[in-house]
This record gives structure tokens, C-alpha cells and sequence, in this order.
């Protein structure tokens, strides 16, 4: 039997990169394909991904749901089970092409769907709990079903293989988004399989990774109080959920998010100016299980932005740049170099220290 | 002879390289990792961005990049030199034993990490703009001199410089009022000897960079070293 995440340990680095267009300029997937081909070595193949944000503008009320399948009969139970909840507008097999580089691949389809008022009320919840409650019970409840995308006007694309590869196999120079970011994967402790491939997605946020967290368990016991299941056994998924759970369920911001999981060392709280002291006090004090350790270079993205941050003690490299509405974030600057080779101001943000960028209002 | 990098996987770059002797102008460079690693009596100018672990195991010769080059510069040098226009990643110069990294821009985290010094090999790195939090981790031996130059009020060096300080020198340029050291470690005024071979790499900085020593050497100084009555413990564990 082929052994997943968490039955068996590999030990073993990631590539990560994203551009953002602050105009809400629509690029094509190409870009950000080239922008991995210099980062080739991080990766070994295990894993590949992408998010694009504004792909899908005439689908942009509707959740866009993509979805792995392990068998036929997996589809018509989840089918079923979405009909009764949500209404679904449209659903089709996930355009792909192929290639000989990505082999065995899942069923792989989306549907743009809409929670049905009359189910919202009855619960009593707002669209976006009903449907973070509906992804998270398709992935812990329905055997060889796996939601990897949940959010609206976005979608993750992902699967084992080489970024490159990965991006060509879904066609993303057919979709155009004013931000992206991608992922290759260089699986640490644990095997590549299609669901572990980053980004990890839930509702409009998404997660790429590069690192390891030490504090994975820590951190997953406080999060699954609130709701969140952790299918995937692989570190970053906690990441996605703690950002939804701040975020969109506390009201944090982004920089508060950041400040929780990137909390400074309680030395350098203490020589900070007070206000700014009182509040990294706060923040620490109220949510210490949400503390990320080890090495990690993420970014984040969501519905017109993109937020970048390293660990406190910045154990992976991240670098930015800029060339006119386009900023760009890597893992290496041959990466941003690849697509940009006049990009400017090209710089290291400090551990800890959040790079949030968006696209001006009105504008996605 | 030039080369053009493009197209190129770090092997084959590599291996052109080394067809080439060693003497090379690269061109057109995006990321191929580990360029004229172990050799040695090279001279090889880049342009674009070189790769992570340029120079690693470095054994002489000179590299000089006419732009920024990303991590882990001279990972383990033994000898010769690195010079880098632009400004560099983190970990420069990871156990470097021997040879010089001379920076006109800013260092990420880490530079020098575990450098160190055995007999007539001294490992020297230059910072001349702002270095990231924890340089000279683990500082075992070699001499370290940070600038500070191009950002007027960015402290020169970060947080937590020097922890786990062992041995060696750190340099930089200003008082260091508002730095603030581990308890392992002493921090004082730079001393006659001290400036003198400041003086020195500052001379060596010019030459390769352009610029007044004049200048640079105007100002304070302050030297750090390990203080081995207070010898370094543990940071990560307990905060």
C-alpha cells in the first residue's frame, strides 16, 4: 500500500515565489512558471503549486471549489453531498493538459457553487463559516475526496511534480490574475502526494511554504478546537487555518496575524516603545499556542493582497522587488530576476517583520 | 574568454568555468548555485545574479560580482577572494577559515556565521553597508568590520550580534549605543591597534570599491570579543 503523509519520514528545502500587479493588471500564469525555472534544485519533484487570485471574474460571487477524487464513486458521494448543501452553477473536469512529466493523476474537478440561503439560515451561520464547515467535513468525512481550493474570484492549482511542470499541466497561461504565487516542494520528514503539494488553501486564503514548523502539534491542538481538522499531516496546513481563524473569525490584521506567529523575543518586546510594547505583550499573551517556531518563509495571499513573512529568527531567505505596479517576492532573486531583470529595489525583510502588499482599491 | 549563463544548469556553468581555467567573464547569470566551487587560482567577474554557495569551499583566486549575490557567499572559504558590488544574503561566509568577502552593499542575516582562525589562515569579511541580525554567530575566529554606509540611521548591525561569540573580532563602524551585545561578549571603544587595521580594511574597501578611507575612518569605532569569564550558554531553548 502506497504510505502517505504521516506514515513514513523523509528526511530532507522549497522554493517559493509570488508577483502581485497593485493595478489589478491582469498576468497570465507564464511569469510566474519562469520565475520557479531558476529555483529548479529547491524542489525534487514531490510537489508543485500555484494560486492565481482574479481568475475567475464571471464566476466572481460564487465559491470556486476544486477537487481531487480518488475513484468515480468518490465524485457521485461528494456530488451528492454538495447538492444537498450548496447550489451549484456550474461544474466541469479541471481543464489540464497532458504531459508526459505529470503522471497518476487524481480526478481532478471544480465547481462553482453558492451555499443555499434557506441551509445559511437554518444554521445560522454567514456563507463563509457554512462553507469553511463544508470543506473541512469533505476533507476529514468523505474518503477519497479532497477539497484543495475554496475561496472566490481564486483557485489553487497543484499536484506532484516539478512547479514548472505543474504549471504547464494546468494550463495557466489560459488564466489571468493580478496576483500569484507559487510553490516547488522538497518534502521534508514526509512523502509528495498530490493533496500535500502546496499552496494549502482555505477559503480565500492560501499558504505557500518554504520550512519547517517546530511547533506543528503545539499549534494544531489549539486550532482543532475551533473547528479546524488537520487532514493532510504536513505543517503548513495549520498555517492556513490560523490566518482564517485570526483573520476572518477574530478580526485581526495582518500585521497582528504576523505579530502572533512571528512573535518577537520577549527582549525585543521589551525595549519597543509602549504603545507599540502593550500591544506585542497582548498579542503574544492571548494567543501563545499560535506561536510558529522553526524555520519558515511564507507568503500569503487573499483577496487583493499578499502578505510575506519569515520566522522570528529568519531561518529561510525571502527577498522583494519591485519594477513599476509589480512586486515581487522569491525565495531567491534569480527568481524575481528571471521575469523582471530590471526589478528595483530588490531587499530582505527582517524576521518576523510582515511584507503586505495590495492592490489598490477598486481595482480587483 | 565570456560565457554566456543562460540556458545553463549549475553543472554546466560549472563545468564551462573550469573548461575556461578558471579565467572567465560570466554573463547573464540567474541563480546557478555553487559557481567555482573548491577551485582555485581562478579569476572569474560575474554579472547577473550568481547562485547560493558562490565561492563555497573557495581555495583561492578571486570572484567579483558586479551585482548582488544571494546566500551562503564563501560557505567554508579556505582562501582567496570574494567581492561583491551589490549586497549579499544571509550566512556569508558560513565556517569560513581562510581568504576575504569584501560587500559594498548590506549583508542579510548571519554573516560570519562560525568563522574561524587557525595559524596563519585568518578569514576577513567587510560589510559596507548594514548587516541583518545575528552576525558573527558562533564567531570562532577571523575579523568581521561592518560600515554602516549608504542608510543614515539604520543601526549598522541588528538584533542579537555576536551570540554564542567564541573568538575572533567584530568591527563596527560608531559608538553602538543603542546595540545591544549578549552578556557573553565585550563591546568597547576600538583601541590604537584595533584602528589601525580597521584603517587597513578600510584602505583594501576603496580599492576595491571606490571611496574615501578618510571618511569611513572618521568616525568611532567599537571592537567586540568574546569575554571568557562570561562564557555563552543558550538562547534558543529558554526565551
Amino acid at each position: 500500500m502506497k504510505q502517505l503523509e504521516g506514515q513514513i519520514r523523509i528526511p530532507s528545502g522549497c522554493a517559493i515565489s509570488a508577483v502581485i500587479s497593485t493595478s489589478g493588471e491582469r498576468m497570465s500564469g507564464e511569469g510566474i512558471i519562469k520565475s520557479m525555472i531558476p529555483m529548479h534544485d529547491r524542489s525534487n519533484g514531490l510537489g508543485g503549486g500555484f494560486a492565481g487570485y482574479g481568475i475567475y471574474p464571471e464566476y466572481r460571487d460564487y465559491f470556486a471549489l476544486h477537487l481531487f477524487f480518488d475513484s468515480r464513486s468518490a465524485r457521485a458521494d461528494c456530488e451528492k453531498y454538495l447538492h444537498d448543501e450548496v447550489e451549484v452553477v456550474k461544474s466541469e473536469r479541471m481543464p489540464t493538459r497532458t504531459t508526459a512529466e505529470i503522471t497518476d493523476e487524481p480526478m481532478i474537478w471544480r465547481y462553482f457553487v453558492t451555499p443555499l440561503r434557506s441551509v445559511l439560515a437554518e444554521r445560522q451561520q454567514n456563507e463563509n463559516e457554512f462553507m469553511a464547515r463544508l470543506v473541512m467535513h469533505i476533507n476529514a468525512c468523505l474518503d477519497g475526496c479532497h477539497v484543495f481550493s475554496s475561496g472566490k474570484n481564486m483557485g489553487v492549482f497543484k499536484a506532484v511534480g516539478f512547479p514548472e511542470d505543474v504549471g504547464r499541466f494546468y494550463r495557466l497561461d489560459e488564466y489571468g490574475a493580478y496576483s500569484w504565487t507559487a510553490h516547488g516542494r522538497y518534502p521534508t520528514n514526509t512523502p509528495g502526494w498530490w493533496g500535500g503539494a502546496h499552496p494549502f488553501s482555505l477559503l480565500d486564503f492560501s499558504v505557500v511554504h518554504n520550512g519547517e514548523i517546530s511547533s506543528y502539534d503545539a499549534n494544531r491542538r489549539f486550532i482543532e478546537m475551533f473547528g479546524y481538522k488537520c487532514t493532510l499531516q504536513t505543517d503548513t496546513e495549520v498555517i492556513t487555518y490560523i490566518a482564517d481563524y485570526l483573520v476572518r473569525r477574530q478580526g485581526l490584521t495582518l500585521e497582528e496575524l504576523a505579530s502572533v506567529i512571528a512573535a518577537p523575543f520577549w527582549s525585543t518586546i521589551a525595549r519597543a516603545p509602549e504603545a507599540e510594547r502593550e500591544k506585542l505583550t497582548y498579542l503574544r499573551t492571548a494567543f501563545p499556542s499560535l506561536l510558529v517556531t522553526g524555520p519558515f518563509s511564507i507568503v500569503l495571499g487573499f483577496s487583493g493582497g499578499l502578505m510575506a513573512l519569515n520566522d522570528r529568527l529568519k531561518l529561510r531567505s525571502m527577498v522583494v522587488g519591485e519594477k513599476g505596479d509589480r512586486v515581487f517576492i522569491a525565495s531567491e532573486e534569480s527568481a524575481i530576476r528571471a521575469i523582471e531583470p530590471d526589478a528595483e529595489n530588490v531587499w530582505a525583510p527582517a524576521g518576523g517583520e510582515p511584507v503586505i502588499v495590495r492592490v489598490k482599491e477598486g481595482r480587483y | 574568454m565570456t560565457i554566456d549563463a543562460r540556458g545553463r544548469d549549475f553543472a554546466a556553468l560549472n563545468e564551462a568555468i573550469r573548461a575556461a581555467g578558471g579565467f572567465c567573464e560570466v554573463r547573464g547569470c540567474v541563480g546557478q548555485r555553487f559557481i567555482a566551487a573548491g577551485m582555485s587560482g581562478c579569476d572569474i567577474k560575474i554579472f547577473g545574479v550568481p547562485g547560493n554557495a558562490l565561492g563555497a569551499y573557495l581555495n583561492g583566486g578571486t570572484i567579483e560580482v558586479f551585482g548582488n549575490a544571494q546566500d551562503a557567499v564563501g560557505d567554508t572559504m579556505n582562501s582567496g577572494s570574494i567581492i561583491v558590488h551589490g549586497s549579499i544574503g544571509d550566512t556569508a561566509g558560513y565556517a569560513m577559515r581562510g581568504g576575504e568577502i569584501y560587500v559594498r552593499g548590506n549583508a542579510g542575516y548571519r554573516a560570519g556565521i562560525h568563522m574561524k582562525a587557525y595559524q596563519d589562515k585568518l578569514p576577513v569579511m567587510v560589510i559596507g553597508g548594514c548587516a541583518g541580525s545575528f552576525i558573527g554567530e558562533y564567531l570562532a575566529g577571523g575579523i568581521i568590520a561592518v560600515f554602516g554606509l549608504g542608510e543614515p540611521g539604520r543601526p549598522p548591525v541588528s538584533n542579537f550580534p555576536c551570540t554564542g561569540m567564541h573568538g575572533g573580532k567584530l568591527y563596527v563602524r560608531g559608538a553602538c549605543e543603542n546595540i545591544v551585545f549578549p552578556k557573553q561578549v565585550s563591546a568597547r571603544p576600538a583601541g590604537d591597534g584595533d584602528l589601525e587595521q580597521i584603517s587597513a580594511l578600510a584602505a583594501r574597501y576603496c580599492g576595491y570599491f571606490g571611496g574615501s578611507a578618510a571618511e569611513i575612518m572618521d568616525s568611532p569605532f567599537t571592537v567586540v570579543t568574546p569575554d571568557s569569564r562570561s562564557p555563552y550558554k543558550q538562547m534558543y531553548v529558554a526565551d
